[in-house]
Protein backbone atom coordinates (compact mmCIF):
# COMPACT_ATOMS: atom_id res chain seq x y z
CA UNK A 1 0.00 0.00 0.00
CA UNK A 2 1.58 3.45 -0.76
CA UNK A 3 1.69 5.94 1.15
CA UNK A 4 1.70 9.93 1.05
CA UNK A 5 2.45 13.20 3.16
CA UNK A 6 -0.13 15.49 2.89
CA UNK A 7 -0.02 18.72 5.10
CA UNK A 8 2.38 17.04 7.07
CA UNK A 9 0.93 14.07 7.73
CA UNK A 10 1.58 10.51 5.94
CA UNK A 11 -1.20 8.46 4.96
CA UNK A 12 -2.50 5.20 3.61
CA UNK A 13 -3.14 6.40 -0.56
CA UNK A 14 -4.64 4.09 -3.28
CA UNK A 15 -2.72 4.00 -6.72
CA UNK A 16 -5.10 6.69 -7.82
CA UNK A 17 -4.58 8.32 -4.87
CA UNK A 18 -7.45 8.16 -2.45
CA UNK A 19 -6.90 8.06 1.13
CA UNK A 20 -7.75 4.10 2.02
CA UNK A 21 -7.78 4.49 5.85
CA UNK A 22 -10.75 7.62 6.63
CA UNK A 23 -9.18 7.74 10.03
CA UNK A 24 -6.20 9.31 9.24
CA UNK A 25 -8.15 12.34 7.58
CA UNK A 26 -7.79 16.02 8.88
CA UNK A 27 -8.86 19.24 8.20
CA UNK A 28 -5.57 20.33 7.05
CA UNK A 29 -5.42 17.29 4.80
CA UNK A 30 -8.85 18.12 3.22
CA UNK A 31 -7.71 22.02 2.75
CA UNK A 32 -4.81 20.39 0.35
CA UNK A 33 -6.12 17.82 -1.37
CA UNK A 34 -8.79 20.47 -2.73
CA UNK A 35 -5.70 22.81 -3.69
CA UNK A 36 -4.87 19.58 -5.73
CA UNK A 37 -8.16 19.41 -7.25
CA UNK A 38 -8.28 23.35 -8.24
CA UNK A 39 -10.38 24.59 -5.43
CA UNK A 40 -8.06 27.13 -3.85
CA UNK A 41 -10.51 28.01 -0.81
CA UNK A 42 -13.25 25.79 0.80
CA UNK A 43 -16.62 27.52 1.86
CA UNK A 44 -18.97 26.88 4.02
CA UNK A 45 -20.85 25.46 1.16
CA UNK A 46 -17.80 23.06 0.68
CA UNK A 47 -17.28 21.73 4.40
CA UNK A 48 -21.27 21.14 4.28
CA UNK A 49 -20.80 18.67 1.40
CA UNK A 50 -17.62 17.46 2.69
CA UNK A 51 -19.31 17.05 6.26
CA UNK A 52 -22.16 15.04 4.86
CA UNK A 53 -19.63 12.59 2.98
CA UNK A 54 -17.76 12.21 6.17
CA UNK A 55 -21.10 11.42 8.07
CA UNK A 56 -22.08 8.79 5.35
CA UNK A 57 -18.47 7.11 5.16
CA UNK A 58 -18.62 6.73 8.67
CA UNK A 59 -21.83 4.99 8.92
CA UNK A 60 -21.66 2.71 5.44
CA UNK A 61 -17.70 2.85 4.96
CA UNK A 62 -18.19 3.91 1.59
CA UNK A 63 -18.23 7.07 -0.52
CA UNK A 64 -21.69 8.58 -1.49
CA UNK A 65 -22.92 8.55 -4.71
CA UNK A 66 -23.97 12.26 -6.30
CA UNK A 67 -27.48 11.23 -5.94
CA UNK A 68 -26.79 10.68 -2.24
CA UNK A 69 -25.42 13.61 -1.34
CA UNK A 70 -27.93 15.96 -3.15
CA UNK A 71 -30.90 14.32 -1.90
CA UNK A 72 -29.44 13.90 1.40
CA UNK A 73 -27.53 16.90 1.73
CA UNK A 74 -29.78 19.62 0.45
CA UNK A 75 -27.96 20.58 -2.23
CA UNK A 76 -28.61 21.03 -6.00
CA UNK A 77 -27.02 19.01 -8.79
CA UNK A 78 -26.27 22.64 -9.85
CA UNK A 79 -24.60 23.87 -6.98
CA UNK A 80 -22.53 20.62 -6.66
CA UNK A 81 -20.94 21.05 -10.31
CA UNK A 82 -20.69 24.66 -9.15
CA UNK A 83 -18.83 23.41 -5.74
CA UNK A 84 -16.85 21.02 -7.43
CA UNK A 85 -16.53 21.01 -10.97
CA UNK A 86 -15.91 18.02 -12.97
CA UNK A 87 -17.00 15.11 -11.61
CA UNK A 88 -18.25 15.88 -7.67
CA UNK A 89 -18.87 13.11 -6.05
CA UNK A 90 -15.43 11.86 -6.75
CA UNK A 91 -13.57 15.24 -6.23
CA UNK A 92 -15.43 15.32 -2.78
CA UNK A 93 -14.67 11.85 -1.87
CA UNK A 94 -11.37 12.31 -2.64
CA UNK A 95 -11.31 15.82 -0.47
CA UNK A 96 -12.80 14.02 2.29
CA UNK A 97 -10.60 11.29 2.46
CA UNK A 98 -12.95 8.61 1.49
CA UNK A 99 -12.86 6.11 -0.95
CA UNK A 100 -14.05 6.58 -5.18
CA UNK A 101 -18.11 6.24 -4.91
CA UNK A 102 -19.30 3.17 -6.47
CA UNK A 103 -22.93 2.94 -7.96
CA UNK A 104 -24.86 4.04 -11.38
CA UNK A 105 -26.65 7.01 -9.99
CA UNK B 1 -7.87 10.78 -19.00
CA UNK B 2 -7.74 13.21 -21.79
CA UNK B 3 -8.43 16.22 -20.24
CA UNK B 4 -11.01 17.65 -22.56
CA UNK B 5 -12.51 14.31 -23.24
CA UNK B 6 -16.12 14.26 -24.92
CA UNK B 7 -18.90 11.94 -25.44
CA UNK B 8 -22.00 12.31 -27.63
CA UNK B 9 -24.73 10.03 -27.52
CA UNK B 10 -27.58 9.80 -30.36
CA UNK B 11 -30.85 8.38 -28.64
CA UNK B 12 -33.21 7.35 -31.58
CA UNK B 13 -35.11 5.20 -29.38
CA UNK B 14 -38.03 5.74 -27.54
CA UNK B 15 -39.01 2.46 -25.39
CA UNK B 16 -38.48 2.56 -21.39
CA UNK B 17 -35.49 0.27 -21.60
CA UNK B 18 -33.66 1.92 -24.34
CA UNK B 19 -34.31 5.45 -22.36
CA UNK B 20 -31.84 4.61 -19.70
CA UNK B 21 -28.31 3.97 -21.51
CA UNK B 22 -27.68 7.26 -22.41
CA UNK B 23 -28.81 8.63 -18.80
CA UNK B 24 -27.04 6.48 -17.42
CA UNK B 25 -23.89 6.72 -19.13
CA UNK B 26 -23.76 10.50 -19.35
CA UNK B 27 -24.44 10.84 -16.00
CA UNK B 28 -21.25 8.32 -15.59
CA UNK B 29 -19.43 10.92 -17.85
CA UNK B 30 -20.36 13.57 -16.08
CA UNK B 31 -19.44 12.24 -13.12
CA UNK B 32 -15.77 12.17 -14.55
CA UNK B 33 -15.83 15.46 -15.96
CA UNK B 34 -16.53 14.47 -19.44
CA UNK B 35 -18.54 16.68 -21.71
CA UNK B 36 -21.72 15.15 -22.54
CA UNK B 37 -24.01 16.13 -25.59
CA UNK B 38 -27.32 14.11 -26.41
CA UNK B 39 -28.79 14.09 -29.84
CA UNK B 40 -32.51 12.98 -29.63
CA UNK B 41 -33.71 11.67 -33.17
CA UNK B 42 -36.81 9.41 -34.49
CA UNK B 43 -38.57 7.24 -31.45
CA UNK B 44 -35.80 9.20 -29.17
CA UNK B 45 -37.95 12.09 -29.67
CA UNK B 46 -40.25 10.67 -27.11
CA UNK B 47 -37.36 10.95 -24.40
CA UNK B 48 -37.68 15.07 -24.41
CA UNK B 49 -41.52 15.04 -25.34
CA UNK B 50 -42.42 16.70 -22.52
CA UNK B 51 -45.93 15.07 -23.09
CA UNK B 52 -44.48 11.53 -23.73
CA UNK B 53 -41.44 11.31 -21.22
CA UNK B 54 -43.73 10.11 -18.60
CA UNK B 55 -45.29 7.08 -20.49
CA UNK B 56 -42.65 5.19 -21.68
CA UNK B 57 -43.56 1.90 -22.03
CA UNK B 58 -41.97 -1.79 -22.59
CA UNK B 59 -43.42 -4.35 -24.74
CA UNK B 60 -43.18 -8.48 -23.87
CA UNK B 61 -43.79 -8.79 -27.91
CA UNK B 62 -40.87 -10.27 -29.61
CA UNK B 63 -38.78 -9.11 -26.87
CA UNK B 64 -36.56 -12.30 -26.11
CA UNK B 65 -34.64 -11.29 -23.67
CA UNK B 66 -37.58 -10.88 -21.09
CA UNK B 67 -38.45 -14.21 -19.09
CA UNK B 68 -41.91 -15.34 -17.14
CA UNK B 69 -39.26 -15.72 -13.93
CA UNK B 70 -39.01 -11.59 -14.00
CA UNK B 71 -43.05 -11.44 -13.92
CA UNK B 72 -42.59 -13.47 -10.70
CA UNK B 73 -43.58 -16.97 -12.37
CA UNK B 74 -40.29 -19.43 -11.45
CA UNK B 75 -40.80 -21.16 -15.06
CA UNK B 76 -36.51 -20.76 -15.42
CA UNK B 77 -35.37 -19.61 -19.20
CA UNK B 78 -39.14 -19.89 -20.33
CA UNK B 79 -39.79 -16.67 -22.23
CA UNK B 80 -43.10 -14.81 -22.07
CA UNK B 81 -44.89 -16.24 -25.19
CA UNK B 82 -45.53 -13.80 -28.02
CA UNK B 83 -49.57 -14.89 -27.72
CA UNK B 84 -49.57 -13.63 -24.19
CA UNK B 85 -47.54 -10.26 -24.82
CA UNK B 86 -50.78 -9.37 -27.19
CA UNK B 87 -53.12 -9.42 -24.52
CA UNK B 88 -54.99 -6.20 -23.53
CA UNK B 89 -52.58 -4.84 -20.49
CA UNK B 90 -49.67 -7.16 -20.95
CA UNK B 91 -47.50 -3.77 -22.59
CA UNK B 92 -48.54 -1.84 -19.22
CA UNK B 93 -47.82 -4.57 -16.92
CA UNK B 94 -44.26 -5.08 -18.37
CA UNK B 95 -44.23 -1.47 -17.88
CA UNK B 96 -44.96 -1.24 -14.00
CA UNK B 97 -42.59 -4.24 -13.57
CA UNK B 98 -39.78 -2.79 -14.93
CA UNK B 99 -40.54 0.51 -13.30
CA UNK B 100 -41.16 -0.80 -9.79
CA UNK B 101 -37.84 -2.52 -10.17
CA UNK B 102 -35.89 0.26 -10.78
CA UNK B 103 -37.55 2.21 -7.98
CA UNK B 104 -36.65 -0.37 -5.70
CA UNK B 105 -32.97 0.31 -7.48
CA UNK B 106 -33.46 3.77 -7.09
CA UNK B 107 -32.85 5.00 -10.12
CA UNK B 108 -35.00 8.18 -10.88
CA UNK B 109 -37.66 8.10 -13.82
CA UNK B 110 -36.55 9.31 -17.22
CA UNK B 111 -37.69 12.73 -16.87
CA UNK B 112 -36.43 12.94 -13.36
CA UNK B 113 -32.77 11.83 -14.11
CA UNK B 114 -32.68 13.41 -17.53
CA UNK B 115 -33.00 17.07 -15.54
CA UNK B 116 -30.15 15.67 -13.66
CA UNK B 117 -27.97 15.13 -16.51
CA UNK B 118 -28.95 18.95 -17.50
CA UNK B 119 -28.35 20.43 -13.95
CA UNK B 120 -25.12 18.71 -14.54
CA UNK B 121 -24.04 20.38 -17.77
CA UNK B 122 -25.57 18.01 -20.71
CA UNK B 123 -26.28 19.51 -23.52
CA UNK B 124 -29.50 18.15 -25.08
CA UNK B 125 -31.00 18.62 -28.95
CA UNK B 126 -33.59 17.80 -30.90
CA UNK B 127 -33.27 16.31 -34.48
CA UNK B 128 -34.66 18.91 -36.99
CA UNK B 129 -35.93 16.04 -39.07
CA UNK B 130 -37.69 14.52 -36.71
CA UNK B 131 -38.67 17.27 -35.27
CA UNK B 132 -40.48 18.15 -39.04
CA UNK B 133 -41.77 14.75 -39.50
CA UNK B 134 -43.58 14.50 -36.13
CA UNK B 135 -44.93 18.03 -36.08
CA UNK B 136 -43.37 19.02 -32.92
CA UNK B 137 -42.17 22.40 -31.67
CA UNK B 138 -39.54 23.49 -29.10
CA UNK B 139 -42.05 24.35 -26.80
CA UNK B 140 -43.30 20.35 -26.44
CA UNK B 141 -39.81 19.40 -25.03
CA UNK B 142 -38.85 19.53 -21.46
CA UNK B 143 -36.57 22.06 -19.65
CA UNK B 144 -32.81 21.92 -21.59
CA UNK B 145 -33.24 20.83 -24.87
CA UNK B 146 -30.88 23.53 -26.01
CA UNK B 147 -32.16 23.79 -29.63
CA UNK B 148 -33.31 21.80 -32.85
CA UNK B 149 -30.47 20.92 -35.17
CA UNK B 150 -29.75 19.83 -38.45
CA UNK B 151 -27.49 16.20 -39.14
CA UNK B 152 -24.71 18.22 -39.93
CA UNK B 153 -24.96 20.55 -36.97
CA UNK B 154 -24.83 17.67 -35.25
CA UNK B 155 -21.69 16.91 -36.84
CA UNK B 156 -20.30 20.11 -36.39
CA UNK B 157 -20.80 20.10 -32.79
CA UNK B 158 -19.26 17.32 -31.79
CA UNK B 159 -15.82 17.41 -33.42
CA UNK B 160 -13.77 15.58 -31.75
CA UNK B 161 -16.13 13.86 -29.11
CA UNK B 162 -16.45 9.84 -28.72
CA UNK B 163 -19.85 9.14 -30.29
CA UNK B 164 -22.65 6.14 -28.99
CA UNK B 165 -25.69 5.29 -30.97
CA UNK B 166 -28.17 3.96 -29.19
Amino acid sequence: MATRTIAGKTVAVNEEGFMTNPAEWTQEIAVEIAKEEGIEELTEAHWKVINFCREVGAASGKAPTLRTITNGAGITTKEMFTLFPKGPAKKVAHIAGLGKPEGCV
Amino acid sequence: MAEDRKVAFICSKGTLDMAYPALVMGWAALGNGIDVTIFFTFWGMDLINKNRVDKLEIAPVANTSMKMTMMGVNTGNLGIPNLMGVLPGMTAFATKLMKDKMKELEVPPVSEYLQMLVDAGAKLYACKMSVDMMGLKKEDFVDGVIDIVTASDFMDMTDGAQIIFI
